[in-house]
């Protein structure tokens, strides 16, 4: 395929609005006849429920419906199991709260304080358990459970079919990748190096919170507006626990303030539908920052790494264990920890793998989807374990990735072929652009200290998956998209009017996207997974030249002429005697001002394609990051001078919207790396506020910040394009890890990288000379 | 209690009878149908909500509506004049300095303020003044930038 020659400099459709303040967020909407909601919360990570009584709360005034258990297990209209991969989460606790922020009751009023107040009135007696708080404790013989029992859905999702949880422990899924024979690797090594590093709980902090808005009519009809990344999987779990058919479940998607994974699968909608049921009106729930931390985290996690390599840095052999915390319900932690568990071993080329990559259930609030999900926990690890292994064989930490690292054809660990992996060039621009060749020239200034450090990452999208797209075209000759993309910051909205401009050859400004409306919009699974260029964009794609193909057919009929002599240019049709446009077409074919031309487009991605070939992902996400640190010596203080980050972006549809995705991405992984961290005592979130849970601002921010697009074009891409939005993460942490050893000669394995354990690590290694 | 409060929102005169418990936020969003000003932590840290009153950003989540008395509240919406948007509206645009959108309105108000009191700002000021407004999308480097291409103007 032919790269993009004219990519114009475009300003995103969804600007103006958003600098006029005039875009509409969930929590701006009101419905009416709208009540509020609020939800009361487990004090406790684990407890039993001995006894609840809501009565005095419904006597506040105001208050419309107090939503308990009893309303939901008595109720047979509902199921009140629920989860995206096990049904292990209730609307709202039925015999056990499993963390703190667990919903208990919830309640509607007239106002919000007045349902503030009701839940003040609702009496609940606990039996406090003890709490499981650590992964490394959940999986020990004899835990607490967090769960008896799990029960399984009939039909989930098609990638994660063969795991389940395992009976009497807490571990809720356990994943196995062999590869080779790691024993006899280990043997044929010459070195073999085994490190932990750990990750902490962290949160998404979209600025804006969850919020819903739920109404339901007497024929059970249930119209959901929402803050969903998936509507078409809140969609089916909304009719699976309200038993009805999904075409009676609508779900309606405003702008998204931020999402970041934080807002895939259900959150708040189960309760809000339930309360809105129970209230026979509709009722709007918006929530706190601070039960934002007890609705969603990024998975914790304790990983450990043995590998075995050559005396001259070819890797040989690597076994790896990671425990991932995915709180007290799976959400989708068990597709996080199978995706940890493909490319835990890195982005390199290993003939003998072992890898076990487990989510375990513990009494925190559930961990679930966050940018760049799994890998950015397992790529902290190989890593960081990459440069371990430079520094004991005395190698440069470039040459040891470029030596072992994936290329076009080489064989995943998996098995299958590698395709359109353009890491190497990644590796190689970061290291040019962050000035490896001159690292080490930089003199000490007093106690500053200067150190450069390379990371790099490969990751899988999620396989298999299906998008679906309409294009109408209008009596005018204008374009309407519908699509199930939710728009929540990375651009999608232009770049799928971008698609059908550059396909049909027709200005953006006659191209309008439709907001997405599970009632109007065709299928999409989710907005995540950086899927939705690449699947959402191929079926856009196709369903703007399945409408050229009609066009033709048209044309070919109202103007008698072959179609093979007819040719689309600019956005008009040529025929061998006359150049017309597509109103002139739509005119002349249905006899007046009006009529509509329909084109759709499917794509469906398997894990066996059609020629038999196993596929783990659709397609691969390369990239890489290289950062310059200054470490003060005396204090520990680390200040990041430049940060640089490159991505095989496949082509670039909307190069500005891709450099703009690589910096946000790097950003957020900086504060990931440096500071972010929900602190837990005995299972109690200390810090979830903004005050106390520390999110990087333009104070914390290096002085540059250079992203690099790598453009190899992917055949089966919308215009070769790939996905970006979560690559840029995954490097930050271990590239800033291996430029403070670089600078200062010690090794930090426990993120986030506080100055503290930098000094305390320098401390350490005085002692020990 | 209710007490009633003059202020002049977007350059028009308006009268209410609030309660004397809301918030600034709270009244410009609810009673006035200026919804720009978002919600972000509630603790005046993040910068989403804020809000110019009296030319001075403030976060208006954590002022009550009814000390705002008598002053000058400008929000969001009335950062255009007479259908022009204004420079930074543009700038925002055309540098592209943001992406969901949520804290533009706050940053908007804030450089607004920092070239109403400082039209040359050095990039170390306008990181500065600007370090209370959070971005999570991280478009700062083109924060910085839209800033300083109306104050180079």
């Amino acid at each position: 395929m032919e790269p993009i020659d004219v990519v114009e400099p475009v300003r995103r459709l969804d600007y103006e609005a958003k600098v006029t303040g005039r875009a509409s967020y969930l929590a701006d909407l009101r419905v009416p006849g709208m009540c509020h909601g609020k939800i009361l919360r487990s004090p406790y990570p684990h407890a039993r429920i001995r006894k609840l009584d809501a009565s005095k709360a419904l006597s506040v005034p105001g208050v419309v419906a107090v939503l308990t258990r009893d309303d939901i297990v008595q109720d047979q209209g509902i199921d009140p199991y629920y989860g995206p991969v096990f049904k292990d989460q209730t609307i709202v606790a039925v015999e056990k709260v499993r963390h703190v922020g667990d919903p208990v009751a919830a309640v509607a009023a007239l106002t919000p304080p007045a349902a503030e107040a009701a839940l003040d009135r609702i009496e609940v007696e606990y039996e406090e358990l003890p709490a499981v708080t650590h992964v490394s404790e959940a999986i020990r013989q004899g835990a607490r459970l967090v769960h008896e029992s799990v029960r399984i859905p009939e039909h989930g999702f098609a990638d994660l079919a063969e795991l389940k949880p395992v009976e009497g422990t807490n571990i809720c899924t356990h994943f196995k990748l062999v590869k080779g024979d790691i024993e006899r690797g280990f043997a044929e090594s010459d070195h073999i190096f085994e490190d932990t590093f750990t990750l902490p709980t962290t949160q998404h902090c979209a600025l804006e919170p969850h919020a819903c808005i739920a109404s339901v009519e007497r024929d059970r009809r249930i119209t959901v507006w929402s803050t969903t990344q998936n509507p078409f999987v809140v969609r089916t779990q909304l009719a699976n626990i309200f038993k009805v058919p999904v075409s009676k479940v609508r779900i309606i998607v405003p702008y998204l303030g931020g999402g970041y994974g934080g807002k895939v699968y259900p959150k708040i909608e189960p309760l809000t539908v339930a309360l809105a049921r129970k209230a026979r009106r509709p009722v709007k729930i918006a929530l706190s920052r601070e039960e934002v931390f007890y609705t969603i985290t990024k998975h914790a996690a304790v990983i450990k790494m043995k590998t075995g390599v050559k005396k001259d840095g070819t890797l040989v052999a690597r076994q790896c264990e990671v425990l991932l915390d995915t709180g007290a319900y799976a959400e989708i932690g068990p597709r996080v920890a199978k995706k940890s568990g493909y490319t835990a071993a890195g982005p390199y080329k290993i003939p003998n793998v072992k890898i076990d990559s487990l989510s375990v259930y513990t009494n925190k609030p559930p961990a679930g989807a966050f940018r760049g999900f799994g890998v950015s926990q397992s790529a902290w690890a190989h890593e960081s374990q990459m440069d371990i292994i430079a520094a004991a064989l005395k190698m440069d930490p470039l040459e040891i990735r470029l030596k072992n690292s994936y290329e076009e054809g080489s064989e995943f660990v998996t098995g299958e072929t590698l395709t359109s992996i353009g890491l190497k060039d990644c590796v190689e621009k970061v290291a040019s652009a962050i000035g490896w060749k001159e690292k080490g020239e930089h003199r000490p200034d007093g106690p500053l200290r200067r150190g450069k450090g390379i990371a790099c990452l490969i990751k899988a999208t999620i396989t298999p998956s299906i998008s679906s797209a309409v294009v109408k075209l209008n009596e005018d000759g204008s374009v309407t998209i519908y699509a199930g993309t939710v728009e929540m910051g990375q651009g999608s909205e232009t770049v799928m009017a971008q698609i059908v401009a550059r396909e049909m050859g027709i200005p953006l400004k006659d191209i309008e996207v439709l907001g997405v409306d599970t009632d109007v919009v065709p299928y999409d699974l989710t907005t995540s997974s950086s899927r939705s260029t690449f699947h959402v964009g191929r079926a856009v794609q196709f369903a703007a030249q399945d409408l050229m193909q009609q066009l033709k057919r048209v044309v070919a009929q109202e103007y008698a002429v072959p179609e093979d002599q007819i040719r689309f240019s600019g956005g008009k049709v040529q025929l061998p005697e006359a150049v017309i446009d597509y109103r002139e077409i739509m005119f002349k074919h249905f006899g007046m001002q009006g009529g509509t031309l329909v084109g759709q487009g499917q794509v469906k991605t398997k894990v066996v394609d059609d020629r038999g070939v196993k596929t783990t992902s659709s397609f691969w996400f390369l990239g890489a990051g290289a950062a310059e640190v200054e470490v003060d010596i005396e204090t520990g203080k680390l200040k990041l001078l430049k940060y640089v980050t490159a991505v095989d972006v496949g082509n670039a549809i909307n190069p500005l919207g891709c450099r703009q995705q690589l910096e946000g991405a790097a950003i957020t992984g900086m504060g990931q790396a440096l500071f972010e961290e929900v602190v837990f005592d005995n299972g109690q979130l200390v810090n979830p506020n903004f005050v106390d849970y520390v999110l990087p601002s333009l104070g914390d921010m290096p002085v540059s910040i250079e992203p690099i697009l790598i453009e190899i074009p992917h055949l089966e891409g919308p215009f070769g394009a790939k996905g970006i939005g979560e690559t840029a993460l995954i490097p930050v942490a271990p590239a800033i890890a291996n430029a403070i050893f670089d600078a200062v000669g010690v090794r930090i394995k426990e993120l986030p990288i506080k100055a503290e354990k930098i000094y305390l690590a320098l401390e350490q290694a005085k002692k020990k000379l | 209690m209710k007490k009633g409060i003059r202020f002049r929102v977007n350059g028009v005169d308006t009268a209410l009878e609030v309660e004397s418990h809301l918030t600034l936020l709270q009244v410009v969003r609810e009673r006035l149908s200026l919804t720009g000003a978002k919600f972000g932590c509630g603790i005046q840290v993040c910068g989403t909500c804020t809000l110019l009153l009296n030319g001075k950003p403030v976060s208006a989540c954590s002022v009550l509506a009814v000390d705002a008395d008598g002053s000058d509240v400008l929000t969001v919406e009335g950062l255009a004049k007479d259908g022009q948007l204004h420079p930074l509206q543009e700038a925002f645009m055309e540098v592209g300095a943001l992406q969901c959108g949520y804290c533009t309105p706050g940053f908007l108000l804030t450089a607004k303020a920092l070239l109403d009191e400082n039209p040359h700002p050095s990039e170390e000021e306008i990181r500065s003044y600007l370090a209370g407004n959070f971005c999570r999308c991280g478009c700062y480097q083109e924060i910085v930038r839209a800033i300083q291409k109306v104050a180079g103007e």
